[in-house]
């Protein structure tokens, strides 16, 4: 067995250990509970003390899905007997099902908008990060600590000319505004991030294929872009967590049409109090996604964080 | 043989633009990619502020856009530095700031220590760990204020149960002296592992030969902490630091679902306080004056910071 001065020894290691799962269990109470409650009744999500075990129902997840109104005992009776199981749940509380909620199109909205301006995002930052990485461009520093400043200035600060422009524009509450709009907030993130990882990429690589006859631009999508995909798809989770989660544009530029999930999300309440199984399963649906993009990012989480000022 | 789109699409060019693109100097191609993105960042980012700076030398109200805009000077900036309200909202931010920063170095600098010593699973733990920063802060607080709410919530159940205080006796979001801290709690909770991460990073940079020479040297543990992991892990922190307290500084999605600023204007962050005065009162020029005094704010303390920063890694 080999020896060495630093490491740990196997006594240190329990230790360490126990207190960080300890840590990781009580970080993690909070979204195990947004999770459980969403599965919860109503009485049983309000009950005292809280309850750990319950009988799961899917009330919360019909309640965030559709609209319904209360009905009377002749009412119920004219409607004939519920169809569906997600019909049967709503009758058990007296309500009949009157039509989808909104929660299925802002959702939708979200995911649009995602991906939209990450596609663009990618685009547009491919393209400048490449060329602040291989060219001598004149202010090259002076552009990169601009293109990061954009990232400093808090966004109510910005919101109110934008949001002037916007409406001269036409473009308040449309999705092509808010594409627009996260594409500038990550360009700066997906530029200085994707930067370190053309940087990383060997230019021998590129001179060669220079020297065999390619083009610059072949060159650069034959050789360049290859080499750096888990770059690229790292950087692009990164812009879609980014402007999944954004708020505080999302809640003041858009209200209806374009509005995402998260400013929606608050604004659900039921018809006695607010309904806290149905915005913990809307909470779920939203954040479960996250979880899992962070799982495949594990490796590049802290480049990400840190705009590629530190890497492993 | 496949042919890629960029194949497909250079076989369709006419011979003479293709000559003019083979022809483009580096310089030219240059300027080709970068100019999309400078020109949106213009868009969106340069010309919203220097809007922002004209009109806050203005009356205009968006609400009113029949009356007249007149030029005011500097009244709004005079207004806005007098106003006792307005250096409450800073103070509010400076408890905010102080304690969030913190408690997140503490712990998420222990947390990375802990990691550091390479147990096995340590890989598992640390991503788990890192879930709750990577929500949407506006989702999360929301829930929180579930969490909080006394009588039937989490928190308060857990408090009660070890404390043994009556759970319905006190509301960490309606307290006037509790609210700060529910904030503090909540961000604490969402923002811990983004230190350790950086913090592990840090710890992971220095190479274990300084550790066998101090061994060498007969350094006890203690001085090695204080003389090598410290020190060496000190520009990583730093950096934490940065990031938290330009962040925090900003900070609005969270406390807003949280607390809404309240009660009274115990948890009205600066973003708050902005954002009521631009769009719940409408007073635009005087809240385009609130957003430029903010922006030189934390432009002016980040390039401070910065230059400490600097000094610090060179030596």
């Amino acid at each position: 067995m080999s020896f060495s001065v630093t490491e740990p020894t196997k006594g240190t290691k329990w230790f360490a250990g126990i207190l960080v799962v300890a840590y990781a269990c009580i970080t993690l109470v909070p979204l195990l509970w947004i999770v459980a409650t969403g599965f919860k009744s109503p009485v049983d999500s309000i009950a005292y003390p809280p309850v750990v075990v319950f009988e799961p129902t899917l009330e919360g997840y019909v309640n965030l899905f559709t609209d319904r109104t209360r009905a009377t005992e002749d009412m119920l009776e004219a409607a004939g007997p519920p169809t569906t199981w997600y019909d049967e749940i709503a009758r058990e509380r007296g309500t009949v099902i009157s039509g989808p909620s909104r929660y299925g199109q802002r959702f939708l909205n979200s995911v649009i908008i995602g991906f939209g301006s990450t596609a663009l995002c990618m685009i547009l930052g491919t393209m400048a990060a490449y060329a602040f990485s291989r060219f001598k461009v004149p202010l090259k520093d002076d552009l990169l600590f601009f293109i990061l400043s954009t990232r400093m200035m808090p966004p109510i600060a910005v919101a109110i000319p934008i949001f002037l422009m916007f409406r001269n524009l036409g473009l308040n509450d449309t999705h092509l505004g808010m594409i627009l709009l996260y594409t500038a907030v990550n360009l700066s993130l997906s530029v200085w991030l994707l930067k370190g990882f053309i940087d990383e990429i060997p230019v021998e690589y590129e001179e060669a294929a220079l020297i065999d006859g390619y083009t610059r631009f072949q060159a650069f999508y034959k050789v360049v872009l290859p080499q750096a995909a888990t770059g690229i798809a790292s950087t692009a989770i990164f812009c879609l967590i980014f402007a999944w989660n954004e708020y505080a544009f999302a809640v003041l530029l858009t209200s209806g049409t374009a509005q995402t999930a998260p400013p929606f999300i608050p604004t659900i309440i039921g018809t006695s109090g607010k309904d806290w199984p149905a915005v913990a399963a809307g909470a779920t649906i939203f954040l479960v996604p996250v979880m899992v993009f962070t799982i495949l990012l594990r490796k590049h989480l802290l480049r990400g964080i840190t705009f590629g000022a530190v890497r492993k | 043989m496949t042919y890629s789109p960029i194949d497909r699409a250079a076989a369709k060019t006419p011979d003479g633009v293709a000559r003019r693109i083979r022809g483009l100097s580096d310089r030219t191609i240059a300027w080709i990619f970068v100019a999309p993105t400078i020109f949106l960042l213009l868009a969106v980012n340069i010309f919203p502020l220097i809007w922002t700076i004209r009109l806050s030398f203005t009356n205009f109200r968006v609400n009113r856009p029949n009356n007249a805009v007149e030029w005011v000077g500097l009244r709004n900036y005079e207004r806005i530095l007098t106003d006792p309200d307005v250096w409450n909202t800073m103070q509010a931010t400076a408890h905010f700031l102080i304690w969030t920063i913190t408690l997140q170095v503490l712990i998420g600098f222990t947390l990375a220590y802990l990691i550091n010593k390479k147990f096995r699973g340590n890989d598992l733990w640390t991503t788990i760990i890192v879930f709750p920063m990577m929500l949407s802060p506006a989702v999360v607080g929301n829930f929180w204020t579930f969490l909080y709410q006394p009588q039937i919530g989490l928190f308060n159940y857990v408090v009660a149960f070890f404390t043994g205080v009556d759970p319905a006796s006190f509301s960490m979001i309606g307290d006037v002296h509790l609210a700060p801290w529910a904030i503090v709690i909540a961000d604490t909770w969402m923002w811990t592992p983004f230190v350790m991460l950086i913090c592990l990073a840090g710890l992971r940079s220095i190479p274990d030969s300084i550790y066998e020479a101090a061994e060498c040297d007969r350094a006890s543990k203690w001085r090695q902490f204080w003389t090598i992991t410290i020190p060496m892990a000190l520009p990583f922190l730093m950096l934490a630091v940065l990031f938290r307290g330009i962040e925090n500084f900003k900070m609005f999605d969270l406390v807003v679902q949280l607390t809404g600023g309240g009660p009274g204007n115990t948890t009205t962050l600066t973003s708050i306080d902005l954002k009521r005065e631009a769009f719940e009162k409408w007073r635009t020029g005087y809240s385009s004056a609130y957003a430029v005094i903010l922006f030189v704010t934390v432009f002016g303390l980040a390039s401070i910071y910065v230059k400490a920063l600097n000094k610090v890694k060179e030596r």
